[in-house]
Parts: C-alpha cells; sequence; structure tokens
C-alpha cells in the first residue's frame, strides 16, 4: 500500500494553510514563525519528488538562515505592527479578485500542459532518465551537472552571494560616534623607538 | 491514487496566488511584503522541481537551486535596506518612502 499521496495531501494541506497564516497573521513574529512551517512542508513536498538534495538545502538556506533573518529584523525593529496592519481589509476585495483570476489561469494552465502537453500525467519515477539508469544519487545527479556543463552559473551564484554579502555588511555596518576603537594600523605602527623612552635618572635625585 | 503534475503545479499555483494576495493585503508593512515574496518564489521552485521530477531531466533542480541563492541574496539586501531605512526615519510604512520624490 502506497501512502505517498496521503503524505501529499496532508503537507500540501499544511503549506498552504500555513502561507495563508503568514499573509493573515496579526502579530509578525507569528508570521515568520508559519513561513517557516511553510518551507518545512515544501521541503517534504521536495522529499516526495525524491529531489533530497534541494530538500535539505531548502531547510538549510531558508529555514536556517533566511527566516532567521526575517526573525532578527523582525524583533529588532521597535515598530508598530499592529498601526500597519490598519487598512488591512480595504484591499480585501481588489485583492481577491485578481487573487481568484490569477489562480484560475494559471491552473487552467497547469492543466492545458498535462492533459494536452507532452509531459506524463502519471508520474515517472523521479529522474528515472537522469538517475534510474545509471543507479545513482540526486545528489550525484546535480553535482554531474552542476560542476561540469553549469559551472559559469554556479559561479555566478557564488558571486552574487558574495556581493549581497559585502553589501549587506556595507549597508549596515554603523559608525558611532564616541566609541574608543583598537586602531590596528597604528598599533603595528609603534616601534621600540617611539614608545619606550629610556632615560638617565640622576642618582637620588628621581626622575 | 497517484499523484500526478497537476497536484504539485495546482499547490505551486495556489501558493503563488497567496503570495500575490499577501503583497495586495499588507501593502503597509514592507517585512510582510518581503515574506510574501519569499512565498513567491518558493512557488515557482516547487514547479522547477515538480517538472524536474515528472520529465525525469535534473535541470530543474539545477534552476531551483540558482533561484534559492538569489532569493537568500534578495532577502539579505531587502532587509539590510530596511534596517537602515529604520534607523534613518524611525518608521517602515511603505507609505513614507517618499524622499525621492521630487
Amino acid at each position: 500500500m502506497d501512502f505517498s499521496f496521503a503524505f501529499f495531501y496532508l503537507f500540501a494541506a499544511v503549506l498552504l494553510g500555513s502561507a495563508f497564516m503568514v499573509v493573515a497573521a496579526r502579530n509578525p513574529v507569528h508570521a515568520v514563525l508559519f513561513l517557516i512551517l511553510a518551507f518545512v512542508n515544501a521541503a517534504a513536498l521536495f522529499l516526495l519528488l525524491s529531489a533530497e538534495f534541494l530538500a535539505m538545502i531548502l531547510i538549510v538556506v531558508y529555514v536556517g538562515a533566511v527566516a532567521v533573518l526575517f526573525l532578527f529584523v523582525v524583533m529588532m525593529l521597535d515598530v508598530d505592527f499592529a498601526e500597519l496592519k490598519q487598512g488591512f481589509l480595504q484591499y480585501l476585495p481588489i485583492g481577491a479578485l485578481i487573487g481568484v483570476l490569477f489562480l484560475i489561469e494559471l491552473i487552467a494552465v497547469a492543466s492545458i500542459i498535462v492533459t494536452k502537453g507532452k509531459i506524463a500525467g502519471t508520474p515517472l519515477a523521479v529522474n528515472a532518465v537522469a538517475q534510474g539508469a545509471r543507479n545513482i544519487s540526486n545528489v550525484k545527479a546535480i553535482g554531474d551537472v552542476l560542476y561540469t556543463t553549469y559551472v559559469y552559473y554556479f559561479e555566478g551564484a557564488g558571486l552574487i552571494l558574495l556581493v549581497a554579502m559585502i553589501g549587506a555588511i556595507v549597508l549596515t555596518l554603523h559608525r558611532r560616534e564616541g566609541v574608543k576603537r583598537q586602531n590596528i594600523s597604528a598599533q603595528n605602527a609603534r616601534t621600540k623607538l617611539a614608545a619606550v623612552e629610556l632615560r638617565k635618572v640622576p642618582f637620588r635625585q628621581g626622575v | 491514487m497517484t499523484i500526478g503534475l497537476t497536484h504539485y503545479l495546482t499547490v505551486a499555483a495556489i501558493l503563488f496566488t497567496l503570495g500575490v494576495f499577501g503583497i495586495f493585503l499588507n501593502r503597509k508593512n514592507i517585512i510582510l511584503i518581503m515574506m510574501c515574496v519569499e512565498l513567491i518564489l518558493l512557488a515557482v521552485n516547487i514547479n522547477l522541481v515538480a517538472f524536474s521530477a515528472f520529465r525525469g531531466d535534473i535541470l530543474g533542480q539545477v534552476y531551483a537551486l540558482l533561484i534559492l541563492t538569489v532569493a537568500a541574496a534578495e532577502a539579505a539586501i531587502g532587509l539590510a535596506i530596511l534596517v537602515v531605512y529604520y534607523r534613518n526615519r524611525g518608521t517602515i510604512a511603505v507609505e513614507d518612502v517618499n524622499m525621492m520624490r521630487g
């Protein structure tokens, strides 16, 4: 008996429910926690698709880094979130209208792709072409192409992360006035000659 | 009963719509807007991974990995800008972001 469909519905329901709570939660801290729940459930969906590497990366990057970053910022900024929530329902009708239209379009396109397109509606065993024939793991299948054919994209991704890191540091670096800091170049520039003075002290007279 | 590609595409479509809906609803709170953008990117990733799995082509997962990178960079830069903005203005209301207006 294959329970994967039950797990799919469980994970999909929790994912969509927590995504809705991200939008609707009154307290932004709760919104971030629901975002984490949504990411974990999306990772579980990836596992059902046997994209194990991406599932683990999703947990490490999104839950471990991005969501915690959001949590830090929400807690660090002393903002009156209740005030920001004012007029929340004002845009509900137009938002709901556009949302429903959008959803209908997307699902129509998806069903057309599946029924009219060349993609099989029945689940191929995942990575049947990429891995099944060679009997290798998901990680190896990704690594085989990521480090060979798409190595420039991979390095570009690394470059993007580097620029993001430098940008975030430069933006938030804060030089306060009136704080005594260690001046490393001045420290290193000191020599024995400049720092130590030797004096001949006369006997019984002191300096 | 098997789970087909349509199931995954529908979940991703609903998730994407929830993200867009959230941007409409929370248009005063920029932190929630950024969280909704993360939801949208997650929906795109689910689409890519589902297509990758059902077509048996690993390229979709490579692409999802690159989207993940961009999403992380976007969150870091966006939140850094937000912190600097809050330090200067003492508020993060989107309506007050009009210093550049001529």
